[in-house]
């Protein structure tokens, strides 16, 4: 049945974005704080660091998610042990995801009035008490309407992910829509999308307003 | 309270008017809390190394409250920021109750910064925290249990006025509550030193009072050395005891602030105060002459009062003095730390004494006289 194939492209496409979107913001956020930090006049300042890093994020984000996805193949198969399927597509999704989510995270970081972290200094915060009490409170409002930007681009590039076999909501629309001209499964997958991404972007916006005390 | 016997201690010890006075000129060097020697402060900046501070030679003593004036781009800022080492000098001292903070590591550091509170211009306040949690957040990196800071908290938003505000969060409060918030946070660790780096500067007049205010009972009521930074000559009148001028880096006044307002000596501190001081109004300019034109023209007299004598100015016995019909035409005095200082324009008509008489006589009743001209 076609709706089951629906049902379980829905749950490949959460599980693939649920999955590298999380380690995205778990190591995109460190990842954006050590980036504002070690950059010059930064509580940490560290230029080598800073140059590193910021090339290897420069990089990621510069190659296409195919192209990147075919490159990581080897890599792919050293982690998850197969090159084939959800769990396959779930490492260039996180690859590309964690260095976009970690530019986004680093602006509203950056965004942090230096006021804010003079006035922390001079009542004896130490480096990281700044960084928890200051630089990532203030700027979480601009943080969430990161990630939710990042889950968007996510549901885009998991559709790629169909190419090796990853499933979801994207393949099934190309399989059905594309190679089969099922218009009536296509258009289906198009509105099931576009209602999740509004979602996304209604409960992101949402939430980065609550936060917002400014 | 104990530290109000702090804030005995240097009165008591110096006791009488007359030793007071002296202490005034001479600051004791090894009892100063805050004390420079010979600072300097260097940036290096695109079009070269640039002095932003250079041979500061300054003590503050304990329970004063101590202002440094000046232009902006003077070196006030990078100057009081050396006390709690936001700013590293390049070269000289920074003692702190005779310890040099030159080599202080991230541990003493953080431990120095706990005993000066320091608020800003633009409050500096986390957005994201309510009132309560902004006040507390010293406390908390601190380390200090949860009772004790409820307790804290509880106490210093009752010392600034904002018990009821203590949910709201920043946005939702004016300029002069941000700052007693700011006070509030500055104080939550029971500092020795309070610095105010142009607290002030972005509130209205009225706002500025109270906050001046509030500063001046702080300082009375907990002994607490205050060092505030400011560009207007108001705020030092209003509540400082002595103050320094800085221009390009550099102390070019220091004194009392009633012996600085009442016969400023620097080009800069004369800028600053012009604000302050009555002018000659421009329709008594025109109509004065430089020459009598006739018998009947009233020598017109300017008397400064500098406040070195510590008394009113005594009008009867300048009347007498001058002789004549005496009319007041413009000026003021007003008290500055308890010293009568000012000047008065007077006419004199109908004098029997001659030009240079009338200034002879002036100038044992005033500290300074001149004849600016006649009018008919």
């Amino acid at each position: 049945m076609w709706f089951d194939r629906l049902l379980q492209g829905t749950i490949d496409t959460f599980l693939m974005v649920g999955v590298s979107s999380l380690i995205a913001l778990l190591a995109g956020i460190p990842l954006a704080v050590i980036l504002v930090t070690s950059s010059k006049g930064g509580i940490y300042e560290a230029p080598r660091v800073n140059r590193v890093l910021g090339g290897f994020v420069n990089l990621f984000r510069s190659i296409p998610f195919l192209i990147l996805m075919v490159a990581l193949i080897p890599f792919t198969r050293l982690i998850v042990g197969t090159t084939y399927g959800v769990w396959a597509a779930v490492v260039p999704l996180t690859i590309a995801a964690t260095p976009f989510f970690a530019r986004i995270a680093e602006v509203s970081l950056r965004e942090v009035d230096h006021g804010l972290i003079e006035a922390a200094q001079a009542m004896g915060c130490r480096r990281w008490h700044i960084v928890w009490h200051v630089l990532l409170p203030e700027s979480l409002p601009g943080i969430v309407g990161g990630f939710t930007i990042t889950l968007v681009t996510m549901i885009n590039s998991s559709a790629m992910a169909g190419a090796i076999g990853a499933g979801g909501l994207g393949d099934l629309a190309y399989r059905y829509g594309y190679q089969r001209f099922d218009s009536q499964v296509m258009l289906t997958v198009i509105v099931l999308l576009v209602v999740l991404v509004a979602a996304i972007q209604f409960g992101g916006d949402r939430l980065a307003r609550v936060l917002n005390k400014r | 309270m104990s530290t109000n016997v702090q804030r005995q201690l240097p009165l008591e010890a110096t006791g009488a008017a007359h030793s007071a006075s002296r202490t005034e000129l001479h600051p004791d060097l090894n009892n100063a809390h805050v004390r420079f020697s010979n600072l300097g402060k260097i940036y290096h900046g695109q079009q070269g190394p640039v002095d932003a501070l250079q041979n500061i030679d300054l003590a503050i003593q304990r329970g004063e409250i101590f202002g440094i004036i000046g232009r902006s781009g003077a070196g006030k800022s990078s100057l009081i920021r050396t006390i709690n080492r936001l700013e590293q000098p390049s070269s000289g001292r920074v003692l702190i109750d005779q310890v040099d903070i030159g080599d202080f590591n991230e541990d003493k550091l953080v431990e120095l910064r706990r005993r000066i509170g320091m608020i800003f211009q633009h409050f500096n306040l986390m957005s994201a925290k309510t009132v309560w949690q902004n006040v507390e957040l010293p406390l908390k990196v601190a380390g200090v249990p949860k009772e004790q800071r409820q307790r804290k908290v509880t106490e210093l938003l009752e010392l600034v006025g904002l018990q009821d505000k203590h949910k709201a969060y920043p946005a939702q409060l004016s300029g002069g509550q941000k700052q007693r918030v700011g006070i509030a946070r500055a104080l939550v660790h029971d500092p020795a030193i309070l610095l105010c780096d142009e607290a002030t500067s972005a509130l209205d007049p009225e706002t500025t009072q109270s906050i001046l205010g509030l500063l001046r009972e702080i300082n009375q009521r907990l002994g607490l050395t205050i060092i505030l930074i400011t560009h207007e000559m108001a705020v030092i009148r209003e509540i400082c005891d002595r103050v320094v001028v800085l221009e390009r880096g550099e102390i070019v006044e220091q004194g009392p602030v009633w012996q600085v307002f009442g016969n400023p000596r620097h080009e800069v501190s004369k800028t600053l105060l012009a604000p302050l001081q009555h002018g000659l109004p421009e329709d008594l300019q025109a109509r004065l002459k430089p020459q009598p034109q006739n018998l009947e023209a009233a020598t017109v007299l300017d008397l400064h009062f500098t406040g070195v004598a510590g008394d009113e100015p005594d009008l009867s016995a300048l009347f007498n003095a001058l002789g004549g019909r005496v009319s007041l035409l413009h000026g003021g005095v007003e008290r500055i730390q308890g010293r009568a200082l000012g000047h008065l324009v007077l006419s004199i008509a109908h004098s029997p004494h001659s030009h240079d008489e009338l200034l002879t006589r002036a100038r044992k009743l005033a500290q300074r006289a001149e004849v600016l001209g006649y009018v008919v």
